[in-house]
C-alpha cells in the first residue's frame, strides 16, 4: 500500500496519467456546470419570498463551496508535505492556492451582490462573513508566503504550516451559523436531513456544484502540469518530453 | 511507517490539537462579542446596554407593525417568541421586511425598553420554496386551523 502511495508522488508518473484524465475532467465540468446553470437561471421555478433575486444561490453556493473544499484539499496535501515531504503535494498546494482564491472571492462578491437586494446591505460584519473574509486573507497570505521565501524546500514548509493552521478556520465557516447570532441563514443542506429546497432547486444545485468541482480538477492538473515542468526543468524526461511532445 | 515519519505527523496532529482548543476558548470567550445581535430575550432580561448602539434580531411579530399615514415612520413588535421588544424606525425598510419575518435593526435601546433603530436589516431562513407550493401550504394551514375550530364547535353544540 506505501508503495502505491510513494509511486503517486512521482511527478513524471502525476504527469503522465494526468494528461489522460485532462479532456474528461474539463469536458464533464463544462458540461455539467452549463446544465446546472442554465437549469437554475431559466427554468427552475422563483422562490416565493425572494422572487428572482435567489436564483445567485446557483453561483454563490457552487463557489462558497469549493472555496472550503479547495482548503480541506490544500490541508491535506500540507499534511503528507510536513510528514512524507512529498513533492508532488507542495505542487499541489502552490498550484491551487490561487484558484481557491478566487473561488472565495466569488463567494464574497456573489454573496454581497445577494445580500444588498434581500437584506439591505452589501456587507455585515458577522460571523460566517467574517470567516469567509479570513479564508480569504490565508489563501492571500500563503501565496505571499511562498512567494517570500526563494528556497523551494524551506518555503514548502513554511507554507504547509500555514495552511495547516489555517484549517482551523474551515469548522467556524461551516458552524458559524449554528453557534452565533448571525445575519446569514442557517444552511439548506445538511447530512442528515431533507435539504430545505424542493428537487427542482436543488438537482441543478448539485449539477452545478459538481461541474464546478471537475473544472477545478481540470485546472489543478493544468497548474500542477506547469509547475513539475518548471521545478523538473533539468530532469531527462522533462528533456524528452519538451523534444518528442510526450511522456 | 518510518518511525520518523511517525513522529512528524505526531507533532503536526497535537499542534493542530492545541491550536484548536485555543482558537475554541478564545471564540467561546468572545462569544457575545461575536454575535451580531441581541435577540428579545436577552435585551428583556436587561443583558443590553442602554443608550448604546446595538443590533437586536427577532421575528416582526404578526399583527404588530404601524405605519405612520404621515411620514416614514414605523413601529413594530420584534419577538423570538418567549419576548418581544417595541422597535420604531424612520426609513425606507428592505424588500423582504414583512410580519412574520426575520429582522436585525441597528440603533440603541431607550430608558422605557424602546428600541430606537436608525437601520432595518432583513434576515431570511434557508427554506426555499416556488411560489405555488407556499400559497399551497398557506392554504393547508388555514384550512386546518378552520377545520379545528368547526370540529371544537361542533363538540360544544
Amino acid at each position: 500500500m506505501w508503495q502505491i502511495f510513494h509511486k503517486l508522488g512521482s511527478p513524471k508518473w502525476f504527469f503522465g496519467i494526468s494528461t489522460r484524465f485532462m479532456p474528461w475532467l474539463l469536458a464533464g465540468g463544462v458540461l455539467l456546470l452549463m446544465a446546472g446553470v442554465v437549469w437554475g437561471l431559466a427554468f427552475a421555478p422563483k422562490d416565493y419570498l425572494q422572487g428572482n433575486s435567489y436564483r445567485i444561490i446557483f453561483i454563490h453556493v457552487p463557489t462558497a463551496f469549493m472555496a472550503q473544499s479547495v482548503y480541506i484539499m490544500m490541508a491535506s496535501a500540507a499534511l503528507v508535505t510536513l510528514v512524507w515531504r512529498m513533492k508532488l503535494a507542495d505542487v499541489f498546494v502552490k498550484a491551487v492556492a490561487p484558484v481557491g482564491l478566487v473561488l472565495t472571492f466569488l463567494a464574497l462578491f456573489t454573496g454581497s451582490v445577494w445580500g444588498k437586494p434581500t437584506w439591505g446591505t452589501w456587507w455585515i460584519w458577522d460571523a460566517r462573513l467574517t470567516s469567509m473574509l479570513i479564508l480569504l486573507f490565508l489563501y492571500g497570505g500563503v501565496i505571499a508566503l511562498d512567494r517570500a521565501i526563494n528556497d523551494e524546500k524551506s518555503a514548502a514548509r513554511a507554507v504547509a504550516v500555514l495552511v495547516v493552521v489555517g484549517v482551523v478556520n474551515i469548522p467556524i465557516i461551516k458552524y458559524s451559523v449554528d453557534w452565533w447570532n448571525t445575519l446569514h441563514q442557517p444552511a439548506t443542506f445538511k447530512l442528515t436531513e431533507k435539504p430545505s429546497m424542493p428537487a427542482e432547486m436543488w438537482v441543478p444545485l448539485l449539477l452545478s456544484v459538481l461541474g464546478l468541482y471537475l473544472i477545478f480538477g481540470w485546472l489543478a492538473c493544468v497548474r500542477m502540469q506547469t509547475e513539475i515542468l518548471s521545478r523538473e526543468q533539468r530532469t531527462r524526461w522533462v528533456k524528452e518530453f519538451v523534444l518528442k511532445g510526450r511522456v | 511507517m518510518h518511525p520518523i515519519r511517525k513522529k512528524r505527523l505526531t507533532i503536526v496532529l497535537f499542534l493542530l490539537a492545541g491550536l484548536s482548543v485555543a482558537v475554541a476558548l478564545t471564540t467561546y470567550a468572545l462569544r457575545q462579542n461575536i454575535n451580531l445581535f441581541y435577540d428579545p430575550s436577552q435585551i428583556s432580561a436587561g443583558e443590553a446596554p442602554i443608550d448604546v448602539r446595538i443590533r437586536a434580531g427577532g421575528m416582526v411579530e404578526e399583527g404588530s407593525v404601524v405605519r405612520d399615514p404621515e411620514s416614514l415612520k414605523v413601529e413594530f413588535l420584534v419577538t423570538d417568541y418567549s419576548a418581544s421588544v417595541p422597535v420604531e424606525y424612520v426609513g425606507i425598510l428592505p424588500d423582504l421586511f414583512a410580519e412574520g419575518q426575520g429582522i436585525v435593526a441597528m440603533g440603541r435601546l431607550n430608558n422605557e425598553g424602546r428600541f430606537v433603530a436608525d437601520q432595518v436589516l432583513a434576515k431570511h431562513d434557508e427554506n426555499y420554496m416556488p411560489p405555488e407550493v407556499a400559497s399551497a401550504l398557506e392554504k393547508a394551514s388555514e384550512a386546518g386551523a378552520k377545520s379545528a375550530t368547526e370540529s371544537t364547535k361542533s363538540a360544544t353544540y
